[in-house]
């Protein structure tokens, strides 16, 4: 479709949301990722029926970690996007883009400049 | 099984804010079948701790060990080699393994991961609930399978009580009445002739009340 | 009937004598004024045979029933000790029994207890070492053997007229009657009821109690409760488990205009004790008229059971 989306968004591809686990999440932050979405086919339509449903409960738990840690679950989202919607995939991907640039980069990057410029 | 929940991450942040190097010490038994503090729970808690020290600037160094089980002399002997060069131990087990480590390695530090709850049952997947008190003196041949001293809030011995409502216990009405589960069951299986008897008055000092117990098998010692 | 008495409680004696009892109850206060009780039970004392008094009722820590009765006892006024086993082990409840044996208390009442979620201190420890059966079990054989649960012979043992509470109206239905009958086994010699509004339950219950023959073996006590207002029918309607009020009587309450409402719950209390007079198998009554004492004179005088037998 030759839709623009911003180059800030990394794509990890996967056979299924369903595949997402808790640790794949906290390691992306771990590892310095300001922010992360899991992108699943539309509820109904999940190919192996329930995977992407599965994504939706172990991202809404890996947010209250996010949360309880400081990193703040906000940076983290689930959406749902038909594979064949590109204009759908580029709105998400600004959004987010424009969602984690207001909340800034990821705390513990912050954290480890202060000290270094300390 | 014993069912436990891991701590919330501020009390275990608690626990080791002032050290750098630390071992994580998952349990591979019931806390991995409840979710709590197996092999992928020590993983996710090992990435937690080390954004959290991050995000204060801090670097936290997370050695992670899954052992078979902590209260096994032969499983925690597995560690012996490799603890002095932690500053603390964190345990995902369950009480009974958190001291069973504390009380083989005096000179380190062992914080619990996790709260220990109950012995329970895998409801469906997620859902934990009680179903043994661990009195000592077994009565569930006496009450269809179906045990007061821990599905009864109040334990009583002859129940309901007359706060029972449809089939809910008074204190919640997610929990069922432990007496009305008994009488149906009761009535199930063409016994609830049974209820007319008295249940006579519990010994407990085969339960926490009369002290920490002991069981011993003589043929079995070495 | 057994017209001997094995306690010297009054209302023992007249329930043996064939009267119709009437009891009634006090909270105690949440503090340590005794006069929150006297004054109470000074206001009601010659239309009751007996006054009960609650145990940290709904498990709000109050000044203790106990040492309530024996403000009473010194008063002049028999006292009914409730004892819940939510908060005592049996070292506790024979001890506090004993206690209550010292100041002359002939009547109790074993009852389970609310549980501590509902009170002042919801993390607290609950005992429940025995149950209320097994607590009448224990007043009888302290009162007919003569010894403690350990065995041990007891010194002036005490002589309890021992009650209990039924509840006709708590699920499940079908065990309620086999509920009583099993308290009656385990050697209860009064029953006080839950407050009664669904009447035609009511008579379905004492009909299976009849039918075993239990109206025979234990005096039951008819509770009633008159509301204050069509709200509080309907809080206990829907707020208060093992409470079983019919629309009709909420309806009832609510038709009424608000300064009206109090005179119609009185109303509706004096008829359903006519009612239940009429019921075989009621030997007396038990109003608990909650914060609202004063007006237990003006019940029983209307129920038609004033004057109170005396000089038994």
């Amino acid at each position: 479709m030759r839709l623009t989306y911003p180059d800030s968004i990394r794509i990890i591809r996967l056979p299924c949301t369903g595949k997402v686990d808790v640790i794949h999440m906290m390691e992306a932050f771990q590892k310095g990722a300001d922010g992360l979405y899991v992108a699943g086919c539309l509820e109904g339509e999940c190919h192996y029926l329930t995977g992407n449903l599965k994504a939706k409960k172990k991202v809404e738990y890996t947010k209250k970690l996010l949360d309880e840690i400081g990193i703040g679950g906000e940076r983290l989202e689930m959406y749902n996007i038909a594979a064949s919607d590109g204009p759908r995939f580029a709105e998400v991907a600004r959004e987010m883009h424009e969602k984690i640039k207001a909340l800034g980069p990821n705390p513990i990057k912050s954290a480890t400049s202060n000290k270094e410029a300390a | 099984m014993i069912i436990a929940e891991r701590k919330p991450m501020d009390e275990i942040i608690g626990f080791i804010k002032n050290y750098k190097k630390i071992l994580l010490v998952g349990c591979n038994e019931c806390v991995t079948v409840c979710y709590a503090g197996g092999k992928k729970e020590v993983g996710i808690l090992a990435s937690a701790l080390k954004m959290a020290f991050k995000k204060e600037g801090k670097e936290l160094e997370v050695e992670e060990v899954t052992l078979e089980r902590q209260c096994d002399h032969e499983y925690l002997e597995e560690i012996r080699n490799i603890i002095d060069q932690y500053e603390a131990v964190v345990s995902l087990a369950c009480g009974v393994g958190v001291q069973f480590m504390a009380e083989k390695y005096l000179s380190t530090p062992i914080f619990p991961g996790v709260n220990t709850c109950f012995l329970g049952v895998t409801e469906e997947s997620g859902v934990w609930t009680e179903r043994c008190q661990a009195c000592g003196q077994c009565i569930l041949g006496q009450t269809a399978g179906i045990c007061p001293i821990s599905r009864c809030a109040k334990r009583l011995f002859n129940g309901p009580c007359g706060g029972s409502t449809n089939g809910k216990c008074e204190i919640s009405k997610d929990l069922d009445c432990a007496w009305q589960l008994i009488i149906d069951r009761l009535k199930e299986l063409d016994r609830l002739d049974d209820y007319e008897e008295i249940m006579p008055i519990k010994d407990w000092s085969t339960e926490r009340a009369g002290g920490p117990r002991k069981v011993v098998r003589e043929d079995l010692k070495s | 009937m057994n017209t001997k008495t094995k306690t010297p409680s009054k209302l023992e004696k007249i329930l043996a004598a064939g009267h119709l009892a009437v009891t009634s109850e006090c909270g105690p206060p949440r503090g340590s004024d005794p006069e929150a009780i006297t004054k109470k039970a000074e206001m009601i004392k010659d239309y009751v045979d007996a006054i009960n008094i609650t145990d940290n009722q709904t498990s709000v820590t109050r000044l203790c029933s106990l040492a309530s009765c024996i403000h009473l006892k010194l008063m002049g006024i028999e006292p009914t000790l409730q004892m819940v086993v939510r908060d005592r082990n049996r070292i506790a409840l024979q001890s506090d029994i004993l206690g209550a044996a010292s100041f002359d208390i002939f009547n109790i009442l074993c009852l389970s207890g609310d549980h501590q979620q509902f009170g002042d201190c919801p993390n607290g420890q609950n005992v429940f070492d025995i149950d209320s059966m097994q607590l009448i079990q224990t007043l009888r054989y302290m009162r007919d053997e003569g010894k403690f649960l350990g065995g041990d012979d007891i010194g002036r043992p005490p002589q309890m007229f021992v009650g209990a509470a039924a509840n006709p109206f708590a699920d499940p239905f079908e065990i309620r009657v086999p509920r009583l009958a099993k308290k009656v086994a385990a050697g209860v010699e009064f029953i006080q009821t839950q407050c009664i509004y669904n009447l035609d339950k009511f008579e379905l219950w004492m009909k299976q109690a009849r039918d075993q023959g239990l109206h025979e073996k234990v005096y039951i006590l008819a509770g009633v409760t008159p509301f204050k207002s069509a709200g509080m029918a309907k809080y206990m309607k829907n707020r208060v488990p093992g409470m079983d009020v019919p629309d009709e009587v909420v309806k009832r309450m609510s038709d009424v205009p608000k300064e009206k409402q109090p005179e119609e719950g009185i109303n509706i209390c004096v008829e359903s004790i006519q009612r239940l007079k009429e019921i075989e198998g009621i030997k007396g009554f038990h109003v608990m008229a909650i914060e609202w004492e004063e007006k237990v004179p003006e019940i029983v005088e209307r129920a038609g059971l004033y004057p109170r037998p005396k000089d038994l």
